[in-house]
């Protein structure tokens, strides 16, 4: 067996895993993992602007290939940096293997220079973390932290590295495959319910799938649109859910909750049952929890236990992965073999009611002349790429927007911090995604107060020479938080409005970036053009109706069937 | 309706796996009444017991939401079955002249063990389920309790069944 250090063991591990980028700052506490990997020179890494924007564009980079994202930083401030970045990842699923570098194991616990107890700090953030506190244990370790972070229901996992852990030798023996005796995620769905289910939507006169991010991590979406055609049953998204199932599909109502449509949370308040799948009954999507969906019997599919009964009660709870509940679901219509006629004709009066929900509030904004309506800039932006981008967002009205007026067919097309909400995701995730698909199109959608919390990320993607396009929607305001405001405190703008904006046109080119303005509407679709088409970073800023609002929307705490409408 | 449930938890003896545990408690807003933690058998497993309070609804997702946590090997809702459940308590009690022969009375009523005697004080063990460590607290109270240290309660499933 062959001797390792330390850090040699992380580059290797990382080798093994098929790492191919990571995303990192450094600093003296990993300088040594640093040097190695730069020695050995197979894995490529992108040296962000703060160490935020590597855990983002790691998660960005997950989020699109479905792969563990990785990202490095340092000890002390590097480390806590990471912590919001981790947080997002945890509350959407995202597989992620985070190393930090830590003073010497003689030092911890000293307040040495530099020094956090970030195994501490982020443990209710991880889905697992490690102190290496002896270099035999590494190798078990990093292949630990790969399979936690990537099977079940996936999640960030966080490695602390000692510096002198990094330098110290042992035997490196990497396993190929790890059992755990604690950690057996449950996979395969149980067959009983399975039946259950099949003989519940078999009575349903009024389905309705609502798909959660679940199918998107399971790469279930071939499955779910196959279940649903056979079905001609309606399916609703969560914000996580959208490129689950293809937005255009005349099976699609579009998003639900909060900022959904009138269709969709119509018929989860009207359905007689709802079949959610890797969904999880968010607040943001059930509203006042007792006036929720009264009539539905609920068939809930989910990898994680704790997922199940945990906000409403379940008739017939599925724990598994999505993929494989929904073929088994898939077989269990098949095997029923009723013709496709029988289930048409059964939610017919059904699909009625939907189509009237549909044509009296559709989603829709008001133009105004000579000023631009940020859902217009979205719909030219869908039209211009023919759904095809990679869409992410930042967070706040320009996400909701964005989920509204683009149509996602294709799965790990929209990378959104849905969960924790993060403002300041976007650009570096988008960053992540151009590193994985150096030839697609990412563009991040931006409003001007998200886009300043990572805009320094704009050095890194000139830095890797990527393609980047960022379009802004500034209506110099912190805009979601303004309508708030504006509907539920008097039009109080406390600390929303931006009297001062920078000239984001002007940093563009400070970037060494392209940056483009669109004042009016008639230069909208113009700007897009040329901006989608001009190589290298583009800043597309678009100043848009100063108080437009997001609309549907169900005020917090209120029964989504009380909506407030455009 | 909410009841006391203890559960008995088996978790990888790694360093920080307790307060994985604790913290799961504090962040989700749970409540523990006690909680007790030994080396077992095996010395890479520890055994938790583990006192909370909650109706069926909250149980179900503490169990869940321990198992969950990857050093977690196993959880068991012991109040659900037949079980056998003990806590010991020290009570240093106040035993001058008059009371002394009282404090000695009520140890041997209770069956429990006089561990320390001084001029002034006798410190007493007492084993037993909670409601005995109550019933002897209550009573020597009015004596003068100084001093009190208490295990919290462990417990186990009684016959073949095993944790």
């Amino acid at each position: 067996m062959t001797k390792m250090t330390g850090k040699e063991m992380v580059v290797e591990a990382l080798k093994r895993e098929g790492v191919e980028v990571c995303f990192g700052f450094p600093g003296g506490a990993i300088i040594d993992v640093y040097d190695t990997l730069e020695r050995d020179g197979t894995i490529k890494h992108v040296l962000v602007r703060h160490e935020q924007g590597a855990t983002h564009a790691a998660d960005g980079y997950a989020r699109a290939t479905g792969r563990v994202g990785v990202c490095i930083a340092t000890s002390g401030p590097g480390a806590t940096n990471t912590v919001t970045g981790i947080a997002t990842a945890y509350a959407d699923s995202i597989p992620m293997v985070v190393f930090t570098g830590q003073v010497p194991t003689s030092l911890i616990g000293n307040d040495a220079f530099q020094e956090v107890d970030i195994v501490g700090i982020t443990r209710p953030c991880t889905k697992h973390n490690y102190l290496v506190k002896d270099v035999k244990d590494l190798p078990r370790i990093l292949k630990e932290a790969f399979t936690v972070a990537r099977s079940g229901r996936p999640g960030p996992v966080l490695i602390d590295l000692p510096k002198d852990v990094q330098n110290a030798k042992a035997e490196f023996d990497y396993p190929e495959k790890i059992k755990f005796r604690s950690y057996n995620p449950v996979l395969e769905p149980h067959s009983k319910q399975i039946e259950r289910a099949y003989r519940m939507i078999e009575k349903s006169r009024r389905p309705i799938f609502y798909v959660g991010g679940g199918v998107v991590i399971a790469n279930a979406h071939k499955e779910m649109k196959e279940l649903a055609e056979m079905l001609h049953a309606p399916v609703t998204m969560t914000l996580m859910g959208l490129s689950g199932f293809p937005g255009t599909s005349e099976l699609s109502l579009g998003m639900l909750g909060m900022h959904g449509t009138y269709c969709s949370n119509m018929a989860m308040a009207h359905s007689d049952l709802i079949i959610a799948v890797g969904a999880r009954f968010d607040d943001r999507v059930t509203g006042k929890i007792d006036a929720f969906a009264p009539k539905a019997k609920i068939i809930h599919i989910d990898i994680d236990p704790t997922s199940i009964q945990k906000n409403v009660k379940v008739d017939i709870p599925i724990v598994g992965d999505c993929r494989k509940a929904l073929k088994k679901i898939v077989k269990a219509v098949k095997k029923a073999g009723r013709p496709a006629e029988a289930w048409k004709e059964q939610f017919q009066e059904w699909w009625e009611q939907l189509h009237a929900w549909e044509e009296r509030h559709p989603l829709t904004y008001k133009e105004e002349p000579g000023v631009i309506k940020p859902q217009y800039v979205i719909e030219q932006l869908y039209d211009l790429t023919k759904g095809k981008a990679i869409i992410s967002t930042e967070v706040g009205q320009n996400q909701m927007w964005t989920a509204q007026f683009y149509k996602f067919d294709e799965p790990r097309s929209f990378l959104t911090s849905g969960g924790l909400g993060t403002m300041g995701y976007g650009l570096p995730a988008a960053i992540g995604a151009q590193m994985a698909f150096p030839d697609k199109l990412v563009i991040d959608v931006a409003g001007d107060g998200s886009i300043q919390m990572n805009i320094q990320e704009l050095a890194t993607a000139q830095q890797e020479k990527l393609n980047v396009k960022v379009v802004i929607l500034n209506n110099q305001f912190l805009g979601m938080v303004r309508q708030w405001q504006e509907l539920f405190y008097d039009r109080v703008y406390a600390a929303t409005d931006f009297t001062f904006t920078p000239d984001f046109v002007k940093i563009a080119d400070a970037y060494g970036a392209t940056g483009l303005r669109a004042t009016k509407p008639e230069e909208v679709r113009e700007v897009l053009e040329k901006g989608l088409e001009t190589p290298g970073v583009v800043i597309m800023e678009f100043i848009i109706a100063r108080e437009e609002g997001v609309f549907p929307m169900v005020p917090a705490g209120k029964a989504t069937t009380e909506m407030l409408l455009v | 309706m909410k009841h006391k449930h203890t559960l008995s938890v088996l978790v990888e003896n790694t360093p920080g796996a307790l307060s994985r545990i604790t913290g799961l408690f504090s962040g989700r807003g749970f409540n523990i009444e006690s909680l007790c933690v030994a080396a077992t058998l095996d010395p890479t497993l520890s055994h938790l017991t583990l006192v909370t309070t909650g109706d069926d609804f909250i149980i179900e997702q503490i169990i869940k939401q321990l198992n969950r946590l990857v050093d977690v090997y196993k959880v068991v809702d012991v109040t659900e079955g037949v079980y056998v459940e003990r806590e010991m308590a020290l009570v240093k009690v106040k035993a001058e002249d008059e009371t002394r022969a009282e404090v000695l009375r009520m140890c041997d009523i209770f069956r429990c063990k006089v561990v320390d005697v001084s001029p002034k004080t006798y410190t007493i063990e007492v084993t037993g389920p909670e409601s005995k460590l109550k019933a002897v607290i209550e009573l020597l109270k009015p004596i003068g309790i100084k001093e009190i240290a208490r295990t919290g309660t462990i417990a186990m499933v009684r016959e073949k069944k095993t944790v």
